[in-house]
């Protein structure tokens, strides 16, 4: 056949295409299970070195194994939760950040991952996603059980610049966030800054930027702003709980110390004065949120405040969602 | 017709050639863009280099054994095809089974299927030539399209970051920040500085191969 004819070159492409797509399609659904693989022990990994765990992930003989081993040990529970605080259903792990970002801010599902450390200490781990540079920018930030320090942060992105924005993913950057502080000492939200020569010490809102990459540190900061506030009648109402909790148990406590003093001297046996015991109240009022010591002392000033922020809250939530819908269009 | 052996004088020519004489970058200026883009580190103009390499050598070899039948008049889209499908399939086992170094690559899989030295390789020689001299021409050309880079960037992230694969080489203690006179220069993190070091390098490639004179 004549190799210039047009039914030549017809028959060659339609032949050449069906070919390819063939291949590609093969290949896709044979490798999928490997790919989805891959990301999910990705997710499992990102969140575990949020708290520090799973660290030799990279020497590990078996890497897949020993991440699923590790989430299994310290991630020991997860939950979805509203804007507003209120429990929902669902797997908090198959939730889509990105699908969530592009609903309306009231209709979000927001993870949460538990993490019960080795010492039985409670972690918080939140993911975020926001926009850097050239792409999607996320990460995940534990959170200790005072709601307010970090215990540790990670970020990945798509694209940024290597080199500069892409820095974000260096665990050096990270570490700066190790120990800083989202809620200031009068219990107001501030987030963590991303400023030129910040991170300093004595400063517990900021960390220093990316030298070359103000675009995607600016996102980095505005990222954690919105995606952690989400979480704060979350946090509000874990830390309300928490306080009830503690004050039932001390009262408890208290109960039953004063029963055994008194079962004590009625049967005139002296015994050893017990020392404040080393429970998590005493710990909890030199670790807590400021929000916990300024509620002791000014509980009227608190009332207060929580009504403003949940007034906030609820504008927040108006005026948040034009807002997330235009970035979206950007995107 | 008599069996040519395998590293005959032509074919070992094949492959030295593009590496200094006729190198695709700075001989050729083919694949300029992919130079400026992914040579602020050393690592990822590692990857790029390998997998460019891949792609030219095995994309020249599929259309050396196709080049009785491509109609002409649709050649370079028989070529497009051809080299998409490879990244395409590059992309996807490198995802499923080497995810982390998938995960660096996946920017750089655009740039591979509009990289010039693929296409300009099977178009001047994959064409006309066999296979085995189409698979040794293109390692050749991938190769020294790969010299380039590591040059480019080993120069950029030495003096950008002060930093070579991501090991610290200039001592975080001269730097101004703390306390020393040291500071990266921030120029040759970007793709103008990029753009003049090749400059620089074609100058030197030029002047070896004697235009000059």
């Amino acid at each position: 056949m004549n190799k210039d004819s047009n039914k030549y070159i017809y028959l060659y492409s339609i032949a050449l295409v069906v070919i390819v797509a063939t291949v590609l399609s093969v290949a896709a659904t044979l490798l999928k299970p490997f790919q989805q693989k891959n990301i999910e022990v990705e997710k499992k990994q990102s969140i575990l070195l949020s708290v520090h765990k799973a660290a030799e992930a990279g020497s590990a003989k078996n890497k897949a194994q020993y991440v699923e081993a590790e989430y299994e040990k310290y991630i020991t529970g997860s939950c979805v939760v509203s804007v507003l605080g209120a429990a929902l259903e669902g797997d908090a792990f198959a939730v889509s950040l990105e699908e969530e970002m592009a609903k309306p801010v009231v209709d979000r599902r927001l993870p949460v991952f538990i993490c019960t450390d080795d010492d039985s200490t409670l972690k918080y781990i939140i993911p975020v996603r926001g926009a850097g540079l050239w792409g999607p920018i996320w990460g995940y930030v534990a959170l200790h059980s005072d709601f307010s320090t970090i215990c540790g942060v990670v970020f990945d992105h798509q694209g940024e610049t290597p080199g500069l924005g892409a820095e974000l993913a260096t665990p050096e950057f990270q570490r700066q966030f190790d120990g800083k502080h989202i809620f200031d000492a009068g219990a107001v939200f501030t987030s963590v800054k991303v400023v030129k020569g910040g991170g300093t010490q004595g400063r517990p809102h900021e960390v220093d930027a990316i030298s070359g990459g103000t675009i995607t540190s600016q996102g980095i900061e505005q990222m954690l702003w919105d995606n952690l506030n989400y979480y704060r009648s979350f946090f509000e109402q874990q830390e309300q709980q928490r306080r009830r909790l503690a004050r039932q148990r001390q009262e408890e406590e208290e109960a039953s110390a004063a029963a055994q003093q008194a079962v004590a001297a009625a049967r005139r046996i002296p015994r050893p004065v017990a020392a404040p015991l080393p429970t998590a109240d005493t710990a909890a009022d030199h670790t807590a949120a400021p929000a916990a010591r300024a509620a002791d002392s000014v509980p009227k000033a608190e009332a207060k405040r929580e009504n403003a922020t949940s007034d906030a809250t609820q504008q927040n939530v108006q005026q948040e969602a034009p807002q997330d819908v235009q970035q979206i269009e950007q995107q | 017709m008599e069996k040519e052996p395998l590293f005959s004088a032509k074919n070992l020519k094949l492959l030295t050639d593009p590496l200094a004489r006729v190198n695709p970058v700075t001989a050729l200026v083919l694949g300029v863009c992919s130079a400026l883009a992914v040579t602020v580190k050393l690592e990822p103009a590692v990857v790029m280099a390998i997998s460019v390499t891949a792609v030219v050598a095995v994309s020249n070899v599929i259309m050396s054994a196709l080049r009785s039948t491509i109609p002409n008049r649709i050649r370079i889209i028989v070529q497009l095809v051809v080299v998409s499908l490879l990244v395409i399939l590059v992309d996807q086992i490198l995802r499923a089974f080497a995810y982390s170094v998938s995960k660096q690559l996946s920017v750089f899989v655009g740039l591979i299927i509009t990289n010039c030295i693929v296409m300009g390789r099977i178009e001047a020689f994959a064409l006309g030539n066999k296979p085995l001299p189409a698979f040794i021409d293109g390692i050749g050309n991938g190769l020294g399209y790969g010299i380039i880079l590591v040059t480019v960037s080993f120069f950029r992230e030495l003096l950008g970051s002060g930093t070579l694969w991501g090991y610290r080489i200039i001592p975080s203690s001269f730097y101004v920040a703390n306390g020393g006179v040291y500071e990266n220069n921030g120029l040759v993190i970007l793709p103008p500085m990029a753009l003049i070091l090749l400059g620089i390098i074609i100058w030197i490639q030029n002047y070896k191969n004697g235009r000059y004179s």
